[in-house]
């Protein structure tokens, strides 16, 4: 029987990760700083200066020279890391085009943040949502704990055969990455036995290969449909390792989603990122007062746990989705991503927008949406600006 | 005659084969060679980074590669980047003896992957960087380049371009990186040398290759050599080579110090300067004498 031995401390969420990145022996890894993920590359340089993390930091250029750069590394085979976050992640875009085809794992953090123009230096997650198509694999944290612990898995997740794609976990900018909060951390052996030695290669000598070329309009369909496939197959991957991790942590884990007061539920907010906190504030305050209301915490949004929302919503009236993220012209990122998923269900989608930019949201704001749905009114899409 | 006499048996250069015959490359295209000759030098433990290029299609699709050696694609401004990652991490896995090499032409070196190449060179990362300088972007059909030389036709400068070639090696020069050299396809064995000379040495290594298209110059393929040839002696090219700051000219490149052959000679058997006034020419010509001024300074220190 393993022994779970936890140590409780505090950390702020950029530390957090840095410290769950030491803790999982990458060898080679390239930051180039960007508020609000600067603070970790401070603490990653401290780390590997002081010999606590045996790794080279390569301190490029610009972040498109930070995935590049870590892509060759791990196209040699070396465990990697990489942090950004909103223009930085727009300027890496080619290069996560680049890796998700081919394939490579890698770890990336996103500290998310909105874009400019204009500029804001606040969070939302008008960045984190624009790789959505880039063959990654995304998660995004509720809080630092969750951060840390899936910083952890997200190497596991990344190098297993199964998978082999790249990872990225988002965690709102500020609101985590500057907060100091309670975090239990595992200890580096156990660690260790979760994360075994990447030994995945591409560069062999003996046996060279072509690595990343052109292919035929025949086989370039095929290479994508291998990458679906392997998208398909990490669903079940992420839960089978968010159960492991919950052995060895002792702590709860959700793998895709998690579903908070929704077995009776008849309407449910569903969101992603740090203000589930908050809507699970507003659910309590909620359900003190009788109503059946529920929460749907999405941990996994690419690939998108459609199946599962589809199971957990079966028996509810009506979804409020909030987003970070708006798709103009279009609608919510992730209402539109909920909306097809419950096609043909009968189960009202309503979509809010809120949080851009930094712009404040409070367990209160939950409350008064749901309030109002409750109280019978429904509606397409709401900006709160107010 | 039936048998080779024996006195030419010996001396007859027998050399196995470092790239393959049969890639995609253009007739009278000399990237095969170069890279054979480069190859033949940096032996089997090497790994090419390639950024979009002629070479990513000379490199063949998934069914197979004239390469002997591992080959990393790159999109064009990724590739130092992606060397240096590649390069450290085959240090930590042990196997020090390998070599990175860039193969990168004059688009994704001194246009869009400049910042990476400019940051590769100022962290001394420990591969050689060659820009093989076709001086356009050839692969998408002839397109002018920061390296496209002046008065130069290219499908996006039909009147000829206005401004000169970025001075791309003495721009790595004044990085201060160990070992920065030119070379010349018609030079074969001065471009080996520098290769050996490059291999030989820890940190970041650059050499800039003159490279000459036969579509893209308008010339007949034939003529490969040749006007790599006159482009060295007319001084367009000069040979030379920089290492630890210490600048001297090589081959032939060291008797063109006070007299070199016109610049119109190199000019004329190139369809792609059919157009150039008199005016232009002289702006060319005078453009190269001031650059060998230059060169005479550097060759005095």
């Amino acid at each position: 029987m393993l022994q779970i031995t936890k140590r409780i401390t505090a950390m702020v969420g950029n530390h957090a990760v840095a410290y769950a990145v030491k803790q999982a022996k990458p060898q080679i890894l390239a930051v180039f700083p960007i508020t609000p993920q600067t603070t970790m590359l401070e603490k990653l340089a401290e780390y590997i200066d002081s010999g606590q993390l045996k790794a080279e930091l390569i301190k490029v250029e610009s972040e498109h020279s930070a995935m590049a750069s870590i892509y060759g590394a791990a196209v040699a085979g070396a465990r990697v890391f990489t942090a950004t976050s909103s223009q930085g992640l727009l300027y890496m875009t080619e290069m996560f085009y680049w890796a998700g085809g081919q394939r490579v794992p890698i770890v990336a953090a996103i500290a998310t943040r909105a874009i400019a123009e204009p500029w804001s230096i606040w969070d939302d997650h008008q960045d984190f949502v624009s790789k959505r198509d880039a063959i990654w694999i995304m998660t995004m944290a509720e809080n630092v704990q969750d951060a840390y612990d899936l910083t952890i898995q997200a190497f596991r997740i990344s190098e297993d055969k199964r998978v082999l794609l790249p990872v990225m976990m988002g965690f709102d900018g500020f609101i985590l990455t500057h907060t100091m909060e309670r975090l239990e951390v595992l200890d580096d052996e156990t660690v260790d036995m979760f994360l075994p030695k990447r030994d995945y290669n591409l560069i062999d000598f003996n046996d060279p290969v072509n690595v990343g070329p052109i292919v035929t309009p025949d086989n370039y369909i095929k290479y994508r449909y291998e990458a679906k496939k392997a998208m398909d197959r990490a669903k079940e991957v992420i839960e089978e390792i968010a159960k492991e991790y919950e052995k060895i942590s002792g702590r709860k884990q959700y793998g895709l989603i998690e579903c908070y007061m929704c077995e009776d539920a008849e309407y449910v907010f569903l969101a992603m990122g740090a203000w589930v906190g908050d809507a699970r504030e507003a659910v309590k305050r909620l359900r003190s007062r009788g109503n059946k209301v529920g929460l749907i915490k999405i941990r996994t949004f690419r690939p998108f746990p459609k199946e599962r929302l589809v199971e957990k919503l079966r028996s509810v009236r009506g979804v409020i989705v909030f987003d970070r993220a708006y798709s103009f012209g279009s609608g919510g990122v992730l209402a539109s991503d909920v909306k097809s998923a419950l096609y043909n269900s009968g189960i009202d989608v309503m979509s809010v927008i809120a949080g851009i930019g930094g712009k404040t949201v409070r367990p209160l704001h939950f409350e008064k949406v749901m309030e109002e749905v409750l109280e019978g009114k429904r509606f397409e899409e709401r900006w709160l600006y107010e | 005659m039936s048998e080779i006499p024996e006195y030419i048996k010996n001396k007859r250069v027998i050399r196995e084969q470092h790239f393959y015959r049969g890639n995609a490359a253009c007739p009278g295209c000399p990237i095969p060679k170069e890279l054979d000759l480069l190859l033949e030098v940096m032996g089997k433990k090497t790994v090419l980074v390639v950024p979009a290029s002629c070479t990513t299609v000379i490199m063949g699709d998934e069914r197979g590669s004239p390469s002997p050696v591992p080959v990393v694609h790159s999109p064009f401004a990724g590739a130092a980047a992606i060397a240096s990652g590649l390069w450290r991490q085959l240090r930590m896995r042990g196997d020090t003896d390998a070599q990175v090499v860039v193969w990168a032409g004059d688009g994704a070196t001194g246009d869009i992957g400049f910042s990476a190449l400019s940051g590769a060179a100022e962290r001394n990362e420990n591969i050689l960087y060659v820009c093989y300088d076709n001086e356009a972007f050839m692969n998408t059909g002839i397109q002018r380049s920061a390296l496209t030389p002046y008065g130069a036709w290219t499908t996006t400068t039909p009147a000829g371009k206005r401004e000169f070639k970025k001075p791309l090696p003495f721009i790595m020069m004044e990085h201060k990186i160990p070992y920065v050299a030119t070379a010349s396809i018609a030079y074969p064995f001065d471009y080996q040398e520098k290769v050996k000379k490059a291999k030989g040495i820890q940190g970041f290594r650059y050499i800039h290759l003159l490279s000459p298209c036969p579509p893209g110059w308008r010339f007949d393929s034939k003529y490969t050599i040749e006007v790599a040839k006159l482009a060295v002696e007319t001084g367009v090219w000069p040979l030379f080579e920089v290492i630890n700051g210490e600048f001297r000219l090589t081959s032939v490149s060291k008797t063109l110090l006070e007299k070199r052959k016109p610049v119109i000679e190199y000019l004329k058997l190139q369809g792609r300067f059919a157009k150039l006034s008199e005016e232009d020419i002289k702006v060319i010509q005078e453009a190269v004498d001031e650059m060998w001024e230059y060169i005479k300074q550097l060759v005095k220190k």
